[in-house]
């Protein structure tokens, strides 16, 4: 029995091992991505020329959007961050054989499989969900939307929230109760600590989408009016239900994004994370005010102006601890021997990234400046500055950083670089100019913008760009040069994403194979998953390791 | 706040809002910036955000970017081979805990100021009403015995550029309202149909129609001219084909538009006080 596994079909379709359903959360969320990253290019390549290139109608596009958008926070931050990573490595960060409860752990995986096809189903179904991600009423009602589609979305949401709930429960329990001995929770990896807090803020926030989302279902099914004004309900009320759990819900996917990044600055600069505390309290902090800044995602829905007032202040605040972060990460590189491997190269992005777009969030919580900037592309390129651009490198870190340890082979090097150069230079080139495009005022949700319709000569994306670009300022007016600037990005990135499939598929078959600590983490910044061997055995710590 | 405008006016404005100068109330296509204020609510956004956000968050950008520069030159593992051990120093994270806290005061205090100026002013001088329907904008004239009409798109094949008519901004039936008066503006949808926002980027406001409810902003028009703004919360299928179009006029035009206008909209005349039940019955 020392280290036995079962057969393929058992060892894969009804797993109890944290690491094997760590591994299928990462295949799953790598798939999803293609399907959210599909629906981007769509999204771009429309919007490269005014009029309408690939959408039949507005309402195609709205379905887009919306499968875009809850896929890539459903189906792929979530699973990827929290049930990939999250499951490989907080049992082997804290010495746990294995996850609390891995049953339940088996369960969280494969409720988030039909909760895909589901979503799918609804992209698909009755015309589609033209909701956008936030599913507001009475658009996503009966009034908006009679067919199965929103229906089929929202039980989609029930099953991913039950997942990632059970999820949570489960990493609490084994965080509070699984640490080695002499791990306290002052000596717990930032990336455990992470973890924590997000399961806390899951388990908070998502029955409070249940419930808006249940709410919305009888409305649609049964006859009953919350949301609905004729029956005395109200649509705004939604809007508070939804973002109780969708602010906490940005921070869920940011989290453990800033966890990983702390442990690949600190094993490449050689040097413990700068303010441990510090760093695990700003989390902390994050989480907690996290909860109440909600309603700065509503500015213009007619809220009072003292609300107004209070949520900006509330949104300020999480700046504080949020540039502790930054500056602890800057601390710990300094003074450090720097070495800069591909996870350091996507850490320092993330870092950049994250940094940029914190700042046009300081900009965005002003509920006074909100009311030019709200629903326009600048929200847009905010967002995807810290989601896509943040979480998602984060991802791509967390990967090189531990694809190592993972599979026991390593990546290609000079091939991981290409990958974050072609990538950081291709969405900074997407997101970059959606902030000008946003205060020139350009709503966001359209499948068409205003600007003169180019000659047939001048359409398309790759046709002649130096002729199109002269042609567009030509024009007198319209959003069509930086949305065919952001459309070009989008190529790039999306080359990119082949590349990334490239490097998967050569390091699982060719990779070179590598022992328990390839990267050389010094003890100072050691972690528990440099002790075991790469890839680590079925069952690990079958002697509790002991901290000092 | 004068002294925030004159820094906007000078440093920043060249290049935040190139671009805006070519044609001042549409969005150009190399527009870097804002569309031009034409009233002081927007007057006041532009130079929060040109005259003091711009100035904090780029000098925080170049101020992050340049440290992580020099961490990269000064600490790589060839120039620095031995780490240093130091994990905390008490001093400098009391201040990258303060220094934030002060800036965001800065940031906070003109920021309160803006939206309490935003939020409403005690003179009104006349009302409008915007309904956001799907997926076109009915407004009404209520102080103008009830005129009111509704306002559609006018479709690309439709598109009159001898008129100076834009792309997915022009309107059949044009809002015209008076310069150099307090407007107010009232926006709603009807309780069976969805969310809208109306808002014109070059005034600085923006507000949802919410089925039910009746929100209101303000605003000064200080400049005639023509201002576009475009459907601002999903709406379903059309979204993005239920533009806003306001012609601003000097008040002696508005007067004479007025006349004007109660004979072509009559058919729509809301104003039913006037309408007697026999007349209903009549047309009944």
């Amino acid at each position: 029995m020392s280290d036995h596994k079962p057969g393929f079909f058992a060892r894969w379709f009804m797993s109890t091992n944290h690491k094997d359903i760590g591994t299928l959360y990462i295949i799953f969320s790598i798939t999803a991505a293609l399907f959210g990253g599909w629906f981007s290019m769509m999204m771009r390549h429309e919007l490269g020329d005014p009029g309408l290139q690939l959408a039949d109608d507005g309402h195609q596009w709205n379905v887009w959007i919306t499968a875009h958008g809850l896929i890539m926070v459903f189906f792929v931050v979530m699973p990827g961050l929290i049930g990939g990573f999250g499951n490989w490595f907080v049992p082997l960060m804290i010495g746990a054989p294995d996850m609390a409860f891995p049953r339940l752990n088996n369960i969280s995986f494969w409720l988030i499989i039909p909760a895909f096809l589901l979503l799918v189903a609804s992209a698909l179904v009755g015309g589609g969900a033209g909701t956008g991600w936030t599913v507001y009423p009475p658009l996503s009602s009966l009034a908006g939307h009679p067919g199965l589609s929103v229906d089929l979305a929202i039980f989609s949401l029930h099953l991913a929230g039950a997942s990632s709930i059970l999820g949570a429960a489960n990493f609490i329990t084994t965080i509070f109760n699984m640490r080695a001995p002499g791990m306290t929770l002052h000596k717990m990896p930032l990336f455990v600590w992470a973890m924590l807090v997000t399961s806390f803020l899951l388990v908070l926030s998502l029955p409070v989408l249940g419930g808006a989302i249940t709410m919305l279902l009888t409305d649609r099914n049964f006859g009953t009016a919350f949301f609905n004004p004729e029956g005395g309900g109200d649509p705004i009320l939604y809007q508070h239900l939804f973002w109780f759990f969708g602010h906490p819900e940005v921070y869920i996917m940011i989290l453990p994004a800033f966890g990983i990044v702390s442990h690949i600055i600190a094993s490449f600069s050689k040097k413990p994370v700068f303010g441990y505390l510090g760093m695990a309290y700003a989390m902390v902090a994050i989480g907690v005010v996290g909860f109440v800044v909600w309603a700065h995602h509503m500015y213009t829905s007619g809220i009072s102006v003292n609300t107004q007032a209070y949520f900006t202040a509330a949104t300020l605040i999480i700046a504080v601890p949020t540039g502790i972060k930054i500056f602890s990460w800057i601390a710990t590189m300094w003074g450090g021997s720097l070495t800069f491997p591909t996870p350091m190269l996507w850490a320092l992005g993330f870092i950049f990234l994250f940094t940029v777009g914190g700042v046009t969030g300081v900009v965005l919580a002003n509920a006074g400046m909100d009311t030019s900037l709200h629903d326009t592309y600048y929200v847009v390129a905010h967002f995807h500055y810290v989601l896509s651009l943040g979480a998602v490198f984060a991802l791509f870190a967390g990967f090189y950083y531990w694809i190592g340890k993972m599979s026991g082979r390593q990546y290609p090097e000079i091939a991981g670089k290409i990958h974050f150069w072609i990538t950081f230079i291709g969405v900074n080139l997407v997101f970059f100019p959606q902030h000008f495009l946003g205060l020139a005022g350009m709503p966001r949700r359209y499948v068409d913008y205003p600007a003169p319709i180019p000659p047939e000569h001048l359409q398309g994306a790759l046709v002649n760009p130096v002729a199109k670009i002269q042609w567009i300022l030509e024009q007198e007016y319209g959003y069509h040069l930086w949305n065919y600037i952001s459309t070009l990005g989008a190529y790039m990135s999306g080359f990119s994403v082949l590349v990334f499939l490239g490097i998967v598929f050569y390091t699982l078959f060719f990779g070179r194979r590598v022992g328990d600590n390839y990267w050389n983490v010094q003890k100072n910044t050691m972690t528990l998953e440099w002790t075991v061997s790469s890839p680590p055995p079925f069952h690990q710590f079958e002697i509790q390791p002991k901290m000092k | 706040m004068k002294k925030i405008n004159l820094w906007a006016l000078t440093a920043l404005s060249f290049i935040f809002s190139f671009g805006s100068a070519l044609a001042d109330t549409l969005p150009t296509p190399a527009q870097l910036g804002f569309q031009t204020a034409v009233t002081p609510q927007m007057e006041r956004i532009a130079s929060f955000h040109n005259g003091l956000l711009m100035y904090i968050i780029t000098a925080i950008v170049i101020f992050v970017t340049a440290l992580m520069i020099w961490v990269v030159i000064r600490y790589n593992a060839k120039a620095n081979p031995t780490p240093s051990k130091t994990t905390h120093h008490v001093m400098l994270e009391i201040l990258w805990t303060t220094i934030p806290v002060v800036i965001l005061i800065i940031i906070a205090i003109p920021s309160f100021k803006m939206l309490y100026y935003l939020d409403r002013t005690e003179n009104i001088e006349m009302t409008i009403k915007a309904t956001g329907h799907q997926w076109y904008w009915n407004y009404e004239y209520p102080d103008y015995d009830g005129l009111a009409f509704d306002s559609y798109m006018i479709e690309d094949d439709e598109i009159d550029e001898s008129k100076g008519q834009k792309r997915l901004l022009s309107t059949d039936n044009v809002v015209v309202l008076p310069i150099d008066t307090n407007i107010a503006i009232q926006i709603t949808a009807p309780t069976t149909g969805v969310l809208h926002a109306f808002t014109i980027p070059a005034f600085g406001i923006k507000k949802d129609a919410v089925p039910g409810r009746l929100n209101e902003t303000w605003v000064r028009i200080e400049k005639p001219g023509t201002y576009y703004g475009q459907c601002s919360e999903i709406c379903g299928i059309k979204h993005a084909y239920m533009p806003i179009e306001i012609k601003a006029v000097t008040k002696e035009e508005f007067e004479a538009w007025l006349i004007e206008a109660k004979d072509k909209y009559a058919f729509n005349n809301r104003n039913y006080e006037a309408i007697t039940m026999a007349q209903i019955e009549g047309v009944q």
